[in-house]
């Protein structure tokens, strides 16, 4: 029953681009043959995009912390995954440590850095006993350290942080404030990390995701990785399938997937309602589900929740806004307050003591949070209250006896 | 607290200290490492960590309260974590709550008396495809029932 395994030797997993072959060490063996600029124009043609969820082109990334100039570079790999109904960055660096460790001495190589940092989340702690016994394995394989490979010069090493369960650190300057030593705090940007990151030094921050797709990139080409997916939205992702369907887990699928495509894949059944990108990312009725999920339709993270007919759907926009009235870290004031004052507009329509003028106002300050909040956490919580209530207004303002606790 | 546990607790934060770095970038770690044997992280401590990195107490204290996995009040010697997001939520934690409150005689948020476990809430543990799951200590359990969460407990020593 403890179910958390690491073990990557054993690849049961397959898949188009991420869960398809790779050896240790071969991505690194290949760009020592490269320069930086072949291996920023691969990563340029592939047109991957971050695969955290904002979706910021990496090459871009890469570029721009390449031309930064400074004695000290970083890269950082984001696996403060904390999106709720998001495990893929588990299963990578249990089942594919191989891809995401390749992936950052890549990104040591061609931006400049001597030092990777992962981050990982506090709820992974059983994870850091053994990456950390792979990272000694790599050092002796010359795989990290100095002169890897015997190449002159290339020095790189990893070490691992570990979170302490906070979901906003998965942004990625308040991933870098706790890095630091600070509370994690989002920092006003700009600047942005890519030239004021951890410890003021350029840093490059990117998902655990996107680190191996650049692995395989590197060793099959960008043109390649770009046959994937569609014309904006290159390659594959991965999706965390949760919730109401009979094979949940982690499936890798080419973006431009058609929600109902995944629905059918997973072995979901009278499905009502698929929130997509998690707690922050949105919620589509069974009428849209014949859309796309790419970044030209429906952006995302990966993470897939799947509702039936049974459930409630106020239920579990309660569940996401006291989720994010835990997590804001309160150092701006719309996410603090408003994400409080639409966790008790659900309470509201709970107990059936609401007016629709009220809740007309709670929509309004939630689409005054998405521009005013400093950060992703507090212009995205907005975003489940905004569409669920809209998708599911005859549900949930039909509610028997006004409320669930009817009076 | 007796002069010798304080000795004895300097020197450990002296060694986390040596380990990590005298940088407040290690100071995550070194907290982690105190939050690991200790089950929280002492007053004592808090100015121990302040003066090995020479930052003021408070800045110490200022990370301890952020991070819902750092306290500086004593917990129970087990930590007992369920996880109440939506997917686990919705594949029965409830009722796997209420049966570990019936068994420990606790409310969720509560100590046992004999200061054996303490429960609370997690958000998201990463163990969405197998919900409902709990995290004893730092070890997680997956696809749990009621039943099973207790027979888990009852495990623990």
């Amino acid at each position: 029953m403890e179910a958390i395994i690491f073990n990557p030797k054993e690849k049961r997993r397959s898949g188009p681009v991420i869960f398809s072959e790779y050896k240790r060490g071969d991505a690194i063996r290949k760009i020592l043959t490269m320069s930086r600029e072949d291996i920023l124009f691969e990563l340029k043609d592939s047109k991957l995009k971050g695969r955290g969820g904002a979706g910021f082109p990496t090459s871009t990334k890469w570029m721009l912390t390449a031309a930064a100039k400074s004695d000290k570079k970083f890269i950082v790999c984001n696996a403060d995954e904390g999106e709720p109904g998001t495990f893929k960055d588990r299963v990578l660096l249990s089942e594919y440590p191989e891809l995401v460790f390749d992936g950052m001495v890549i990104g040591g190589y061609t931006i400049g850095a001597q030092q990777g940092i992962l981050y990982l989340r506090g709820e992974y702690e059983y994870l850091l006993k053994p990456l950390e016994d792979y990272l000694e394995e790599m050092r002796k394989d010359n795989l990290l350290g100095n002169n890897i490979l015997g190449k002159e010069g290339f020095n790189f090493d990893i070490y691992i942080v570990l979170g302490s369960g906070a979901y906003v650190c998965g942004e990625e300057t308040a991933l870098i404030e706790s890095l630091e030593g600070h509370r994690g705090e989002p920092r006003n940007r700009p600047p942005y990390p890519i030239n004021t990151g951890y410890l003021g030094k350029p840093t490059c921050v990117n998902n655990v995701e996107t680190l191996c797709a650049v692995t395989h990139i590197v060793m099959k080409g960008g043109s390649w990785f770009a046959k994937f997916g569609t014309d904006k939205s290159t390659g594959s992702k991965l999706f965390s399938v949760s919730g109401d369907c009979e094979k949940p887990g982690v499936y890798e699928l080419p973006w431009g997937t058609k929600v109902s495509e995944l629905l059918e894949l997973v072995g979901a059944k009278n499905t009502k309602a698929v929130q997509i990108g998690g707690a922050s990312g949105i919620c589509i009725p069974k009428s849209q589900f014949d859309r796309t999920i790419a970044y030209e339709d429906i952006p995302t993270g990966g993470s897939i929740i799947i509702f039936n007919e049974s459930r409630d759907m106020l239920h579990v926009l309660k569940n996401f806004m006291e989720f994010f009235v835990e997590e804001s870290c309160g150092q701006c004031t719309p996410c603090r307050i408003g994400n409080y004052k639409l966790l008790e507009g659900v309470e509201m329509i709970e107990r059936g003591e609401y007016t629709f003028s009220y809740i007309n106002k709670l929509k309004d300050l939630g689409r005054t949070m998405q521009v005013t909040s400093k950060c992703g956490l507090g212009q995205s919580s907005p975003n489940p209250f905004i569409s669920i209530l809209e998708n599911f207004r005859d549900e949930i303002f039909n509610r028997p006896n006004g409320g669930r606790n009817g009076r | 607290m007796l002069a010798v546990e304080k000795n004895a607790l300097s020197e450990e934060i002296e060694s986390y200290v040596n380990k990590y770095g005298n940088d407040r970038s290690s100071l995550l770690m070194i907290l982690h490492e105190i939050q690991k044997k200790h089950r929280h992280i002492s007053e004592f401590a808090q100015q121990e960590v302040a003066r090995l990195l020479n930052i003021h107490p408070v800045e110490v204290y200022s990370v301890i309260s952020f991070f819902a996995f750092l306290n500086s009040n004593p917990k129970g010697r087990n930590l007992v974590r369920i996880c109440q997001t939506i997917s686990c939520d919705m594949k029965g934690k409830k009722q796997v709550v209420e049966a570990i409150e019936r068994e420990l005689g606790i409310k969720i948020g509560g100590t046992t008396k004999d200061n054996k476990f303490t429960v609370e809430y997690a958000n998201c543990l990463g163990l969405c495809d197998m919900g409902p799951a709990m995290a004893i200590n730092d070890r997680v359990y997956t696809n749990l029932t009621p039943e099973k969460a207790v027979e888990l407990l009852a495990k623990v020593k």
